[in-house]
């Protein structure tokens, strides 16, 4: 054996040593460079997974709400929304909950959220409820007659719409949206039943719109205002301004 | 060379034991190369096309569950809305992926509309992912449970995963310089929640499970519906599966 290294040639003997030198320290560099948990599971870093896992979550999830919301959770679980979560309309609740209430989550109310789902698009399932956002109430909140947590529509009004659908359509997008029928009309109950006979009451005089629109009403500023004495006096208020209509004013 | 038949059944018998000792040792030897381990959870997605109304209360609990940017380039999941006119031609779009909801396309020349939809997108989490293979530093990563990581303290940023990834699902974030992704909220996951998507989709178009157990609602979903996958034809062997998808979602 002893022979056999003698026999080796000197150079080769010199070579080998730095070669060894070069795969020890390429050795060492690996060890150094390597995290320890690299080749756990795979070729990757093992810690990595640990990592992924000990983000702090920020949605609790739908069980966590009803926890002290039952109520709420209950009527949500029985109605048309039983699908959505809490925190889809109210947030990511984890901070809510950790800090017992102290810090409050968003209460979305405006009707752009509502149509967010609602509003019709022809890309959107067949059967899903939708409203074309032009004609159905603008701008009122989805809220004034929709209970979020439980939403059934209103009980179709027995009311002026369902005979007078046009007038009724074209109010909803004119200046006089909010007003209700029988703020101008007053309507006898068999009005309902015998139609043509007994009608409905229309204003008669320039006073009546002018308990909005004349200089000295009372009503609120944003409405706009005439004087009296010298806007078209010789006329009545409907002989040029159609109140249902958008262009009325 | 002519052997005798004493000679011609001794080859033949070493040939039986070597062979057995090969099939007894195969498992071992190549288990490298397979999934031998079935056990624990394996992960996936499943997608009811047609329950997506486009909401996108997905993206907005993804970016606000992973503090995904807030820059309208940066998703981990998204919405596309495919429209297909009735001329063939097809369009796609997806306005700040869909996080605001979308609003009436404008229609020019009033052509109509034959069909149109809503496809809900994220990493596909491939079995077989080109993103892990390019990977020069062993930064991304499958995890045992089929959920595609990236290591974002190991990760250099050079960006060959989101060239690879043929689904587009990948973003170098913006302040960390690193490669981002969908992780299928690994950390809600691993605490037995939902993905954020998941908890928050108000129609129930999203069913996350495990593929590996007969009871999960995916495997229901599964066996329910006629399910496809995005790019089947790239063996990436993708695992979110959509049902009803439109033959023209790319």
């Amino acid at each position: 054996m002893l022979n056999l290294f003698n026999k080796i040639p000197d150079q080769i003997l010199r070579l080998s040593v730095i070669f060894v030198l070069i795969i020890a320290s390429l050795i060492g560099v690996r060890k150094l460079f390597i995290p320890k948990s690299f080749g756990k599971y795979g070729h990757y870093r093992g810690d990595a997974l640990e990592e992924a896992k000990s983000i702090e979550i920020k949605f609790a999830g739908k069980e966590a709400c009803s926890d002290c919301h039952s109520e709420i959770f209950y009527r949500l679980q029985n109605g048309y929304h039983k699908n959505l979560s809490c925190e889809g309309c109210h947030g990511p609740g984890k901070k809510h909950i950790d800090s017992e209430g102290e810090f409050k989550l968003e209460k979305p109310t405006s009707r752009e959220f509502c149509l967010i789902c609602h509003s019709y698009l022809p890309a959107r399932p067949t059967g899903f409820p939708q409203i074309e956002p032009n004609v159905h109430h603008p701008p009122e909140r989805c809220i004034k007659c929709h209970e979020p947590h439980n939403p059934i529509s209103p009980p179709t009004a027995a009311g002026c719409e369902v005979c007078h659908t046009l007038i009724a359509r074209m109010k909803t997008v004119s200046s006089h949206y909010s007003l209700e029928c029988i703020t101008c009309h007053s309507v006898p109950m068999k009005h309902k039943f015998d139609p043509r006979k007994e009608r409905p009451s229309k204003p008669t005089d320039r006073e009546f719109c002018g308990r909005c629109h004349f200089k000295m009403s009372q009503a609120p500023s944003y409405i706009p205002r005439i004087e009296k004495e010298n806007h078209g006096r010789d006329y009545l208020c409907w002989e040029c301004h159609y109140p249902h209509s958008p262009e009325g004013g | 060379m002519r052997s005798s038949r004493r000679e011609f059944i001794k080859i033949l018998g070493k040939g039986f034991i070597g062979s057995g000792a090969f099939l007894i040792f195969y498992d071992e030897l190549f288990a490298v190369y397979r999934n031998s381990e079935a056990k624990g959870e394996y992960y996936g997605m499943g997608i009811y096309v047609k329950r997506c109304i486009g909401c996108g209360r997905c993206v907005d609990a993804c970016k606000k569950e992973n503090d995904v940017p807030e820059e309208p380039f940066f998703f981990r999941t998204w919405i596309e809305r495919y429209t297909i006119w009735e001329d063939g031609e097809i369009s796609v779009d997806s306005p700040n992926g869909g996080k605001n909801g979308f609003r009436p396309l404008e229609v020019e020349n009033k052509k109509g509309i034959l069909r149109a939809f809503f496809v809900p997108k994220l990493c596909n989490q491939c079995d077989n992912p080109p993103c892990v293979q390019v990977c020069p530093v062993g930064a991304t990563f499958k995890t045992p449970d089929g959920v595609i990581l990236v290591d974002k303290n190991y990760c250099i940023g050079c960006r060959y995963c989101i060239q690879a990834c043929p689904y587009g699902a990948r973003f170098l974030h913006p302040k960390l310089k690193v490669a981002d992704k969908c992780t299928f909220c690994y950390h809600r996951i691993a605490k037995k929640l939902l993905p954020a998507c998941v908890e928050v989709c108000p129609t129930k178009a999203r069913v996350f499970g495990n593929l590996r157990s007969k009871s999960s609602p995916l495997i229901r979903f599964m066996k329910m519906n006629e399910v496809h996958v995005l790019k089947k034809d790239l063996n990436t062997e993708p695992k979110v599966y959509y049902a009803n998808l439109d033959g023209e979602v790319r």
